[in-house]
């Protein structure tokens, strides 16, 4: 029988090394670990792990490819599916998707999907190929996308390549959406976001940044010009607070200020970028999700001594992805579980400098499925900081909305969209991604994205609505 | 790119610019504001629209020089470029017939009200208003302001120019006078604003501000403008800038305009030394 081959690791970038940079940290496999990693796929006739990818990459096609060393050919063959495979292979949570239905993974481990995107997307790269795929004929008909995240940026691909005239619009003075102001560089490197982006353009794809629609100009005004359809993918918006005493101290931080202020403006660069940050010696990020350990780990890179996830469940019931609770443990983030603010307290300037905290312990499974929270009465204490980072979650943008009031909302706020084909209340809208599902992943906007752009299609060729 | 058509210095360390953005121009409501930033290292800063020329598609920006963002705007000239300029951006005044109405501006806040006087005159209403400086030197807008009210106060903090004493002090006396005020519009620093709607309060006159936080994306996304009013938290670039003057906490605003003082000195003073 023939040796079993392990699950191959992507080297990293070790803890103290790295918690000193914001350089990417895992550093990708050499095309010996790749060829050993593709050797591991058994070829199913009947791929599940095709079905637990919500764009439906062909897995075992691109993987083949890989082990004839036709590593361009499977980049390619990715791409029929997915436009950003450089994103995909690193920020998907493959766990959950493909590599959950991986039938190596029955019994011992399975095939490791994403490394094995991300090194073929990489190879592109490296080669320097931009391979442009057909376009079709071009039909002369203008589509408007408005926001440039995942949701948007599958959509405009999707619609290009049918022959459609595409066009972006994003209120940031930088394409990417949350690719640019959320993730942060250590796991997603802006030069990768910007070299997708830079692919669309290739494409065709026309892309405006500062134009907040809504305020720059109305959804009215861009049917106006003449789009046929116009597809919303704003993204999730708003920050969420707990609405608890002291919480507009200085100090404290939304995850989005913080991590906008980190990944979008450098601020980890100032003085030689212009926008600062403050970063004290013992900084808490209160939540449990992938943002929350975007934070505390970057709160570690802006020099913190000490980097705190502050969760009112246990770690069994956070949300974020294993993979990067495991690096923010190797980095050395302490874990408090089972607690949950109160007030926050400030100093005589006004900065927070404690966090009056109470212990939780868990009843009954709540509508989340995850076991409810309750307080433990008189168990309050105080935990000294310098800095809170609050990631408790995002609600929807309200920019756009307020001006458009013929978009039929949910009762959170939510764009009320069908889940197939993202069409709205208001004839020719559509939208996708967290605008519409609330907070979720990148691969599930763009799975969005892609289904919009499907239908998009269907209701310009037919009209119907 | 954006482009600065005109630039004017109109007093010490004040400067106009008009800059070239049809988009914006076209939108603009007075109130408003854009968001800007110089070049690719940048910060986004936030500054209120003074006049628009929608022909032209101009936007006219009144920029007091305070930190390095805004020196650097300072050292750019006619022909020059701006990286990015957002907007308009924020609630726009809410203009209509009040009756007699006292604007107020505090020094480059003055820029500010000057839309809102100009449209509240055009309005129907009896304007008066109240602009107030440290000294001569730092005067302006006053003919343009002129223009629009009804009766012009000109204050200075050393009594080099118009009358010595605090714009609150110039509203106090009208109060005092008996003179009837359905409402009060007060642009300008923090503080300033504080006083007039202490004094405002006492006298049951409602009195809007405009609250300059500071911001990042303001649209709504990072939170750091959040204001409070009324004892709830506001995000001042989408539920304002524009608020009741009696339900702000000021000492709020105040505390959180500082959090980055020392970054915020040690970025001006290399800029000033070494250009960078």
């Amino acid at each position: 029988m023939k040796e079993k081959i392990p699950r191959q690791e992507m080297p990293k970038q070790s803890p103290n090394e790295r918690i000193k940079n914001f350089n990417e940290v895992a550093l990708g496999y050499t095309e010996e670990l790749a060829l050993k990693e593709a050797s591991r796929c058994l070829q199913c006739p009947k791929p599940f792990c095709v079905e637990g990818c919500p764009v439906n990459i062909k897995i075992p096609e691109f993987i083949k490819l890989i082990k004839e060393k036709k590593y361009l050919e499977s980049v390619k063959k990715i791409k029929e599916d997915n436009a950003l495979p450089a994103i995909c292979g690193r920020v998907c949570p493959q766990e959950e998707q493909c590599e959950k239905k991986c039938v190596l993974g029955v019994k011992g481990e399975p095939v490791a999907i994403g490394r094995l995107e991300r090194f073929v997307a990489d190879y592109e790269a490296k080669m320097g190929v931009v391979d442009i795929p057909k376009i079709e004929e071009e039909k002369n008909i203008k589509i408007a996308i408005v926001g440039s995240g995942p949701a948007g940026l599958t959509c405009a691909a999707d619609l290009r390549r049918m022959g459609y005239s595409v066009t972006i619009f994003e209120a940031l003075h930088k394409p990417g959406g949350v690719l640019i102001y959320g993730i942060p560089e250590f796991r997603l490197p802006k030069a990768i976001v910007e070299r997708e982006v830079d692919f669309l353009k290739k494409m065709g794809v026309e892309v405006k940044v500062n134009v907040v629609v809504g305020k720059t100009i109305t959804l009215y005004e861009i049917f106006e010009m003449g789009y046929k359809a116009i597809f919303l993918g704003l993204g999730a918006g708003l920050p969420k607070f707990m609405g608890i005493e002291g919480e507009n101290l200085l100090g404290i931080y939304s995850a989005n200020e913080f991590l906008t202020r980190t990944n979008l403006m450098k601020a980890y660069l100032f003085p030689e970028y212009d926008t600062p940050i403050k970063v004290g010696k013992r900084v808490a990020v209160i939540g449990g999700g992938n943002v929350a350990m975007d934070a505390v780990r970057s709160a570690l890179r802006h020099g913190a001594e000490e980097a705190i996830i502050i969760y009112r469940r246990s770690r069994e019931e956070m949300p974020a992805r294993e993979e990067e609770v495991l690096n923010a443990e190797e980095e050395g983030v302490k874990f408090h579980f089972l607690v949950n603010p109160k007030r926050f307290i400030g100093d005589e300037k006004g900065f927070v400098k404690g966090i009056e905290l109470i212990k939780m312990e868990l009843g009954e499974p709540d509508a989340s499925g995850r076991r409810k929270p309750i307080p433990i009465v008189g168990s309050e204490f105080v935990l000294d900081v310098d800095n809170v980072v609050i990631a408790i979650g995002a609600g929807p943008n309200p920019l756009l909305l307020q001006e458009t009031p013929e978009i039929k909302r949910n009762k959170w706020g939510y764009i009320e969209a069908d889940f197939s084909t993202g069409k709205t209340s208001m004839k020719g809208v559509f939208a996708g991604g967290d605008i519409v599902t609330g907070e979720a992943t990148v691969i599930e906007a763009m799975g969005f994205g892609r289904r919009a752009a499907k239908a998009i299609d269907e209701y310009i060729k037919t009209g119907k609505w | 790119m954006f482009k600065i058509l005109q630039k004017k210095i109109l007093a010490k360390n004040v400067n106009k610019f008009v800059i070239e953005a049809p988009l914006i121009a076209k939108k603009h409501k007075p109130g408003q504001f854009v968001v800007i930033r110089i070049d690719e290292k940048g910060e986004r800063i936030p500054l209120t629209i003074s006049e628009t020329d929608k022909n032209n598609g101009t936007i006219t920006l009144i920029v007091q020089e305070v930190g390095k963002t805004t020196y650097k705007l300072g050292t750019l000239k006619e022909g020059d470029f701006v990286m990015d300029l957002i907007g308009p951006l924020g609630k726009p005044a809410e203009i209509e017939k009040y009756g007699n109405v006292v604007t107020i501006g505090g020094g480059v806040g003055t820029a500010i009200v000057y839309p809102e006087t100009k449209a509240l005159k055009e309005a129907g209403n009896y304007v008066i208003s109240i602009i107030g400086f440290r000294n001569k030197e730092l005067v302006i807008l006053e003919d343009e302001m002129r223009k629009y009210s009804d009766e012009l106060y000109v204050t200075t903090d050393d009594g080099s120019y118009g009358e010595k004493g605090f714009v609150s002090d110039r509203l106090k006396k009208l109060i005092d006078e008996g003179r009837k005020i359905d409402l009060v519009i007060a642009i300008g620093p923090a503080i300033m604003m504080k006083v007039v709607s202490e004094l405002t309060k006492k006298y049951g006159i409602k009195t809007i501000v405009s609250l300059n936080s500071i911001m990042l994306d303001a649209t709504g996304m990072c939170g750091v403008c959040r204001v409070e009013v009324g004892g709830k938290t506001m995000f001042a670039c989408v539920d304002g800038p524009e608020f009741d003057g009696h339900l702000v906490n000021f000492d709020l605003l105040i505390k959180r305009l500082n959090t980055y003082k020392e970054e915020e000195r040690l970025a001006l003073e290399r800029f000033l030394k070494e250009g960078v």
